[in-house]
């Protein structure tokens, strides 16, 4: 069946509540309106308040009580309506749901997903359009996944929500209902820590993840002579180093392509595990193509500030012509 | 019911044992015997024990640690208000209620003396571990007293948290949270009057702490903290509230601590010892002694016994905490995940080369 990707995490969610009555939705607005993006809608009709729990607004609230909830037997799936929202519960997730697992050696541990539309390129309102994963991908103990389809977001977040440890799970924005592709109707997991090779390629690796797929497949369907092998990392953390480096020993050139500012970042930690352990197979520097490290500009400038597929076109040509 | 009664607002504070060892007969509550002898037994285990933590980090054999000298009623009425299927969640200032529920001495020695192995609590006791980051675990006990109530297991969450704890946002959210989940929560703030050096009335222009339960829509109580028969009263009241639906209750433990914030700070800095010789008047264990003599259920002969005892029971737990094997370079790695990632494995093999260890 074709879907977007709204449609199938909203599908996941209501298969995962189906199979395990552990499995909790939280948030703010996410049981009578659906959520935000009505990505939960129709929970609650289905399987009651007590399941799909419209809380207060108050994110370290949320973060907090699904932390309690998953001590105690629950699989709780809290939504934060923004990622730049999700600061103010960051304590939470740093302090108690990263270290729970470790501080009691293993006796008691915290299987929750937080759930965040994150990224820009939709005229949103100022904080409305961050890229942070790194912020979270930096802490021991959490796991963070970015689907870049919708077939890939149901398969990951039903991982996610399976999974036993904590989970921040990112949703395209941009990308939520730009895809429709053929989703299977039953369930099925995608495994964390697996990167996918999206499309084979000899020349240039280009690695990203979320939203910048479909930026990096329509700038790659441009080149002509020059054949990329386009990899979606779908996890940053654990991240899939074994994927990327068979890549490279094939192409000798790689450019990621990150939303996030370009400085501390995610793709720096790439270029540095290739530094580490594929260096001599290099025949460029690795590029990142990336955002500059301002604050996200307002929507009148966004278009200074967001990666397109030319910038990702000027990126390999650069690795290309080193 | 004391909890309606004792109205914060108009300036009430629940007592029933007087420092002289006499009790309001009609709101004594009616413990056995043998839980009386066993809650004064924990009080001085509690004390001497904690003595002793400050002893050994004096000598470098424990790391940081945060004395309870004055608290020992204040820890232990509490919990002495829960059943064995209820959770416990506490900050760090809590060892008498841990003995309580079951956790071991020599445990609470190892965490304090660094080992994340005194975090690992025999199964089926329900406590959650130290948390550091002052107030943030007040959600947790929400969360955990929400997923009781979903799950209709019955079970009620205790959460400890000081004046200070009051202060943070994870208190406001936590309380409020509860409120609109009307969640079985007992909120017990352990206002011993000092969050650091910095005095209550520097946390808070509230008269008492226990109002501020009115504000999201439940009841507070504000309780003499010394008074360890006062403290299991109300909690209990507020646990049985708890389980019947009525949801939560914030009750104020009003008391002192007459040690220092932890062993890395000097309290003579920022309080008068003035102060401090007219909170010793009102301790807890001394109080509570009085009450058993006047009972006839102790005297000097049995005090002896028990302090003989006590002292090897402490020295017994020493002991096994230091004789703990020291980690291993797996045991820091091990737990970061329920499955070890390849790069946390790579991570792992190349320091346990380093180190020349398997």
């Amino acid at each position: 069946m074709k879907m977007n990707m709204v449609s199938a995490i909203n599908l996941a969610l209501h298969q995962e509540m189906e199979r395990d009555e552990t499995v909790v939705v939280m948030g703010e607005d996410v049981g009578v309106d659906g959520g935000v993006f009505r990505v939960t809608e129709g929970l609650i009709e289905k399987f009651g308040p007590d399941r799909v729990i419209d809380t207060p607004l108050s994110e370290s609230g949320i973060v907090g009580t699904a932390i309690g909830m998953a001590m105690n037997g629950l699989r709780p799936v809290a939504e934060m309506q923004f990622m730049g929202f999700s600061y103010l519960s960051l304590n939470q997730m740093i302090t108690h749901a990263a270290r729970m697992r470790n501080r009691t050696r293993g006796r008691l541990s915290v299987p929750m997903v937080l759930r965040m539309p994150y990224g820009g390129g939709v005229k949103a309102l100022e904080h409305h359009s961050e890229s942070t994963e790194a912020l979270y991908a930096q802490i021991p103990g959490l796991k963070v996944v970015v689907p870049s389809s919708p077939k890939q977001a149901k398969g990951l977040l039903t991982s996610s929500i399976r999974d036993p440890d904590p989970v921040v799970f990112l949703e395209p924005k941009r990308s939520y209902r730009l895809i429709k592709e053929e989703v299977p109707e039953e369930a099925y997991t995608i495994p964390i820590g697996k990167a996918r090779v999206m499309q084979e390629g000899d020349d240039v690796t280009v690695v990203g993840w979320g939203a910048m797929l479909p930026l990096i497949e329509t700038a790659t369907k441009k080149l002509e002579d020059i054949s990329a092998e386009i990899i979606d990392l779908r996890s940053i953390s654990p991240m899939d180093t074994e994927t990327i480096l068979e890549s490279v020993k094939k192409t000798g050139r790689v450019v990621v392509v990150q939303e996030a500012p370009r400085s501390f970042g995610v793709g720096a930690e790439i270029s540095a595990r290739i530094m580490e352990k594929s260096v001599l197979h290099l025949e460029a520097p690795v590029e990142r193509v990336a955002a500059p490290d301002i604050t996200v500009p307002l929507p009148r400038s966004e278009d200074y500030y967001y990666i397109n597929p030319d910038r990702i076109m000027r990126g390999i040509a650069k690795v290309m012509e080193f | 019911m004391l909890i309606d009664d004792y109205d914060p607002l108009k300036g009430k504070r629940l007592q029933i044992l007087k420092e002289t060892g006499t009790v309001i007969k009609t709101l004594e509550p009616q413990l056995e015997e043998d839980v009386l002898l066993k809650a004064y037994r924990t009080m001085v285990l509690t004390r001497a024990a904690d003595d002793k933590a400050v002893k050994l980090q004096r000598q470098g054999r424990l790391g940081a640690y945060p004395p309870g000298l004055g608290q020992e009623a204040s820890q232990l009425g509490p919990a002495m208000a829960l059943d064995k299927n209820d959770w416990l969640i506490w900050a760090f200032r809590e060892m008498g209620a841990l003995i309580w529920k079951g956790v071991p001495l020599w445990r609470q020695f190892l965490y304090w003396m660094g080992n994340e192995e005194g975090n690992n609590f025999p199964d089926g006791i329900r406590v959650t571990p130290t948390s550091v980051p002052v107030g943030s675990q007040i959600l947790h006990a929400v969360g955990i007293s929400y997923a009781s109530k979903i799950k209709k297991e019955g079970s009620v969450a205790l959460v400890y948290f000081g004046d200070g704890g009051s202060s943070e946002g994870d208190f406001h959210e936590g309380l409020n949270m509860a409120g609109v989940l009307n969640t079985p929560t007992v909120f017990v703030c352990q206002n011993n009057q000092y969050a650091i050096s910095m005095r209550r009335a520097k946390q808070t222009a509230s008269q008492t702490i226990a109002q501020k339960a009115l504000a999201y829509g439940f009841e507070g109580i504000q309780v003499d903290g010394n008074d360890l028969l006062a403290l299991y009263a109300a909690t209990k009241e507020a646990v049985d509230r708890a389980r019947n639906g009525e949801g939560p209750t914030l009750i104020e433990s009003f008391t002192y601590r007459r040690g220092d914030h932890t062993t890395s700070d000097d309290a003579s800095r920022y309080r008068p010892e003035k102060e401090v010789t007219e909170w010793e008047k009102r301790d807890p264990i001394l109080r509570f002694r009085k009450y058993l003599e006047k009972k006839k259920l102790w005297d000097d002969e049995k005090e002896k016994k028990l302090l003989d005892e006590i002292q090897d029971e402490v020295e017994r737990c020493v002991a096994k905490a230091e004789a703990y094997h020291k980690p291993s370079i797996e045991d820091i790695f091990k737990h970061t995940y329920a499955e070890m990632p390849p790069e946390l494995k790579d991570q792992m093999d190349r320091l346990q080369q380093r180190e020349g260890s398997e």
